[in-house]
């Protein structure tokens, strides 16, 4: 058991300390959502929210949401093609080291990512744009649970995600546009409330409409879930869905992986 | 050194759709040798040698590697060997230090981090980045994270492509240390003199079968008395294989009434026979 522990911190370090010499990480999954809350913020004043609740307020809520998507999510599923053509699994599953250390790699690094996100988001944004904390002991009881829930969905699609493309860029191509899609639609940018019905029909059938609903829980006044769409913030089902959906990316994670690349084997 | 087999195959088969990669190879490894897998390319050694790896599937055939099937050995195993893979361009963002270190803590009994990096000569890169490296410093990196778990059996899979000739010997000085140690080493390569020089024994494979096996003096009958009789006539070099090379000479000399131009007179290399094994086999 120690020596399992010892191979999952080592590969832990390891992914944390070329998640920081990759700029591109740096860039498009840390300081990404803290630039689009900076300057959605400072373009957007009102928009029509109920209970006085400002937009920096209400986005705050989804981006810190969007945070696990970029890093677990689209990070691993454009990461993980490329790490499968230049040899890296070719060669972990060739030594010794356990398999779920690789794995373990990939959450610490994600949850590191995330940490950073929130760093930047809740600190910065906090100063810029008066965002309120949650100060409430039931608010970060729920960040904490939705935090874990999100970080095992996104981190697990992701990894299965990545074994359908040859190359980083292949997966980066579909990747990029429905995490996009997801996130006008999920009530990342645009109040959830007011978008067409088809558009919440096909969000809700995904985990970040539901994460961002308990974000919002969160981030916003209680007072502002009789403005939800179902009248309230609902976090029973909100658990319910994004746990089955952390099942299901597990199941998928582990009948999908494969440490070859496609055709080897 | 003892005679149990490290490695064992016996009518190995593995077909990528059409096409037959590796048709019925068979032969047995000596614990604590050096051989060497010849063979252009596509003649299935890289096939062979990821089976007894582990890393693919055998349609048919029994193989065995420190007396385990490779398709269900486990991280045990897996700590007794050491994979060299062929074109390797992982581990760019890291240091040749880190890179080592961090291999190292996966064995039980690894080398010293430092000992394998003097071992391979990257001393004096340890703390550079893997991507500054050129093509031979890289290759030594990935041949010293073969042996940093001091594995029983190494497979080198092309581990010199790339290398300068001062390279190339520091790196056959290295095989030679770990042989003396007892490490079983299987190397597939397109150099016929690195097989020469390090390579108890030869295997020779062409379209997925073994066309020769012996050891590098003997092998296609190379231990007989042949030679090569080289020599120029009208700007055109003119080549005999004969057992009688003095003969012949003084028959030409007799014919042509004078010297010959550029005359040479040798034995046939590896490369020499190495080709003509290749040659010989008929198109299917």
């Amino acid at each position: 058991m120690r020596g399992l522990l010892r191979a999952w911190w080592a590969r832990i370090r390891l992914e944390v300390v070329l998640i920081f010499r990759d700029r591109t990480t740096i860039t498009f999954t840390i300081v990404l959502p803290f630039i689009l809350l900076l300057t959605l913020s400072s373009l957007i004043h009102s928009h029509g929210l109920p209970q006085g609740v400002s937009f920096a307020q209400y986005l705050t809520a989804g981006m810190v949401a969007s945070g696990l998507v970029y890093g677990g999510f689209q990070g691993l599923s454009t990461a993980l093609p490329d790490e499968r053509t230049n040899g890296t699994l070719k060669r972990l599953y060739g030594s010794p080291m356990p398999p779920s250390a690789y794995f373990a790699g990939k959450v610490g690094g994600v949850l590191v990512i995330y940490v950073c996100q929130m760093a930047l988001m809740l600190t910065l944004g906090g100063v810029a744009f008066h965002v309120h904390l949650p100060t409430g002991q039931g608010q970060l009881v729920t960040f904490l649970w939705l935090s874990a829930l999100a970080l095992v969905t996104f981190t697990s699609l992701g990894i299965a995600f990545s074994s359908l493309a040859k190359t980083g860029q292949a997966a980066a191509a579909i990747a990029t546009p429905l995490v996009l899609f997801l996130q006008f639609s999920s009530g990342v940018f645009f109040i959830y409330s007011q978008e067409p019905a088809w558009m919440r029909f096909i969000a809700s059938l995904f985990p970040l409409r539901w994460l961002c609903q308990g974000m919002r829980s969160v981030f916003l006044p209680a007072s502002y879930g009789s403005h939800e769409v179902a009248g309230g913030f609902h976090l029973p089902q909100v658990a319910l869905v994004m746990a089955a959906w952390s099942i299901g990316g597990l199941i998928l994670c582990r009948r999908t992986f494969r440490w070859l690349p496609i055709g080897e084997g | 050194m003892s005679a149990v087999p490290a490695i064992e195959v016996e009518g190995l088969r593995r077909s990528y759709g059409e096409l037959t990669a590796v048709d019925g190879v068979s032969f047995s490894i000596t614990e604590g040798t050096c051989t060497a897998l010849l063979g252009p390319n596509g003649a299935g050694k890289t096939t062979t040698v990821e089976i007894l790896e582990g890393y693919r599937r055998r349609d048919a055939g029994a193989v065995r590697v420190l007396g385990e099937d490779p398709v269900r050995a486990g991280r045990g195993w897996r700590e007794r060997l050491g994979i060299v893979p062929q074109d390797c361009s992982d581990l760019l963002e890291l240091t040749v230090a880190e890179c080592v270190g961090y291999f190292s803590t996966l064995y039980p009994r690894p080398r010293g981090a430092d000992a394998v990096i003097a071992l391979v000569g990257l001393t004096e890169k340890a703390h550079a980045r893997v991507k500054t490296l050129s093509g031979g410093q890289r290759r030594r990196l990935d041949v010293g994270l073969g042996i940093v778990g001091d594995p029983d059996i190494l497979f080198l899979d092309e581990p010199t492509t790339g290398f300068d000739p001062e390279a190339r010997r520091a790196f056959w000085q290295l095989i030679g240390v770990l042989k003396s140690e007892g490490t079983t080493i299987l190397l597939t390569t397109h150099y016929m003199e690195e097989a020469d020089a390090l390579a108890d024994r030869v295997i020779v494979v062409n379209r997925g079968r073994v066309v020769a096996d012996a050891p590098p003096k003997e092998l296609g009958a190379r231990g007989d008395d042949e030679s090569i009789v080289r020599w120029f006539e009208h700007g055109a070099a003119i080549e005999r294989t004969t057992s009688s090379p003095t003969s012949l000479i003084v028959e030409l000399y007799r014919q042509r009434g004078g010297e010959l131009d550029g005359l040479e007179v040798r034995r046939p290399s590896l490369e020499d026979v190495y080709l003509r094994l290749v040659d010989e086999e008929p198109p299917t």
